[in-house]
């Protein structure tokens, strides 16, 4: 696996489906009593988030921490970055402190890139800017798969400001990565222009692909990222692209509803429909932490290196 | 490395297996309380024969478990890749039970420090037995069996292979030796 999570193409097929699967172990540990296990004892994870997040930062807190990792929050209020450090001077900081891996997020796209520059630790990218935010699209993937069994041939819908939302980003390049059939809905002015390159479809029309979708990922309308007036009033957006109850139950049985969250109830999704069975919104949020606590291992529990990838055999013989 | 010797065949298993049923419930006087826990990714299936040996016998029913050991290995981060991970089920309640640790090959007995460690997390059993197809030597830790298939002397550097037909078509021990006698560790 890449030494680095920075996006969605740092990880293959095999990759994907090797976290997915070590997942579904810190599942079952999340279900004892217990829900710590001891694997990563003695190594440092920081969270560095450099942006506002409740939901990200808690989930690899909580995974690292339930991996025996020990953790520190580094936030941009109150720290050395409000006195006007520079991201460079603040890493090498964290470099000598001795971060094992470094969470980031940053409102600027490519700064888990250049943060790689400088620090030897693992780098995960806990979103930066309007380009990726791959661990969500992980836990994504998890739910679908465990909802519906697999990924390859599935149909999904990604629904609203593709343009600021790295999130969709990551989960197009994960899903047809892993073989699955992506729409992108929207309104013109918030799909990207490059999208037809990502190998997804694009559509502008809700009702016409509702009846046809294993999923329906509803994105936050994200006022914030916004810069220009992208369509004429939230009403019309809901009336246009919300997912109100009547495309609720136009969408075939069996099909999943979700969201990465924070919602705007009423705008891009209904309230009621957000509390409806088929939406997944709070597994999603319980998966997170699960696929958080497969990445670390799987990026922080190797890397020793005194030998070379061995062979499974060599394996078998230092187990019992 | 040299050619596989044979070292236990699939009756020889069938046997073993018998005898340790037996000496299961002779030791606790029935089945009563008990939880047979396999480590993973053999000695689930081996757990598994014994509870259904251990049923034909006393016409009491025993709950398995699988255990995988990997996330309290003590050698993570010293390897190049981070261990596989396999599932990990227990169903019953361990507390106030006796549980019986089920592997196939007990070698340095860092696995069975590990399980231990994984068991405590479940709950507090009244008392942890273990249970080995194979005991091979080279202990590096102060563990020993409780019920033993077979001991068989090795060379450190020798690949002791156990072979489970849920797994791999077929029940056998093997043996191979190291063409030298260099330790590979």
């Amino acid at each position: 696996m890449n030494r680095h999570v920075l996006s969605m193409h740092d990880l293959t097929a095999d990759d994907v489906t090797r976290v997915l699967d070590t997942a579904e172990s810190f599942r079952e540990v999340g279900s004892r009593v217990i829900k710590k296990v001891p694997a990563l004892r003695g190594r440092t994870v920081v969270n560095f988030f450099l942006e506002n997040s409740t939901r990200t930062r808690i989930s690899f807190e909580l995974a690292a921490k339930r991996l025996s990792a020990d953790v520190i929050n580094f936030a941009a209020g109150g720290s050395s970055v409000s006195k006007g450090e520079s991201l460079k001077d603040t890493a090498l900081t964290l470099q000598a402190m001795g971060a094992d891996a470094i969470v980031i997020r940053h409102s600027s796209s490519g700064s888990p890139l250049q943060l790689t520059g400088w620090v030897d630790g693992h780098v995960l990218n806990a979103g930066d800017g309007t380009h990726e935010h791959p661990t969500q699209a992980l836990l994504d993937l998890y739910t679908m798969r465990e909802r519906l069994g697999r990924l390859e041939g599935l149909r999904v819908a990604i629904v609203g400001d593709v343009l600021h939302s790295r999130v969709a980003r990551s989960l197009s390049f994960g899903l047809v990565k892993m073989g699955a059939d992506v729409t992108l809905i929207g309104p013109p002015t918030l799909i990207p222009p490059d999208a037809p390159a990502w190998g997804v479809h694009v559509n502008y029309d809700i009702d016409g692909v509702i009846p046809k979708l294993d999923v329906c990922y509803m994105l936050r309308v994200q006022r914030e990222r916004q810069r220009l007036e992208y369509f004429p009033s939230v009403r019309e957006y809901n009336r246009l692209f919300g997912l109100t109850a009547t495309r609720a139950d136009a969408l075939p049985e069996g099909s999943l509803i979700m969201h990465p969250g924070p919602m705007n109830r009423g705008v891009e999704i209904d309230s009621d429909v957000a509390d409806l069975p088929q939406a997944v919104i709070e597994e999603q949020v319980t998966n997170g932490i699960a696929v958080r606590m497969s990445l670390l291992y799987l990026l922080l529990g190797g890397g020793g290196g005194s030998e070379p990838a061995a062979g499974r055999d060599e394996v078998e013989v230092l187990r019992d | 490395m040299s050619a596989r010797g044979l070292l236990l065949d699939e009756d020889d298993i069938r046997r073993a297996l018998t005898r340790i049923a037996h000496e299961i419930i002779e030791r606790d006087k029935g089945a009563a309380g008990l939880v047979l826990v396999g480590i993973a990714n053999r000695g689930d299936h081996i757990a598994r024969r014994l509870a259904d040996e251990i049923e034909r016998i006393e016409g009491t029913a025993v709950p398995v478990g699988v255990l995988d050991i990997t996330f309290y290995r003590d050698d993570i981060g010293l390897r190049a890749e981070a261990p596989e991970v396999h599932e990990t089920r227990i169903d019953v309640g361990i507390n106030d039970r006796t549980v019986v640790l089920v592997d196939d090959v007990l070698f340095t007995g860092r696995t069975i420090r590990a399980a231990m460690d994984a068991l405590t997390d479940f709950g507090r059993p009244a008392r942890i037995r273990l249970a080995v197809l194979v005991d091979r030597g080279h202990r590096e830790l102060p563990i020993r069996a409780d019920f033993v298939g077979k001991n068989v002397p090795t060379r450190r550097s020798d690949d002791v292979s156990v072979r489970v037909r849920e797994l791999d078509g077929d029940d056998a021990v093997l043996v191979r030796e190291a063409l030298t006698s260099e330790v590979t560790r």
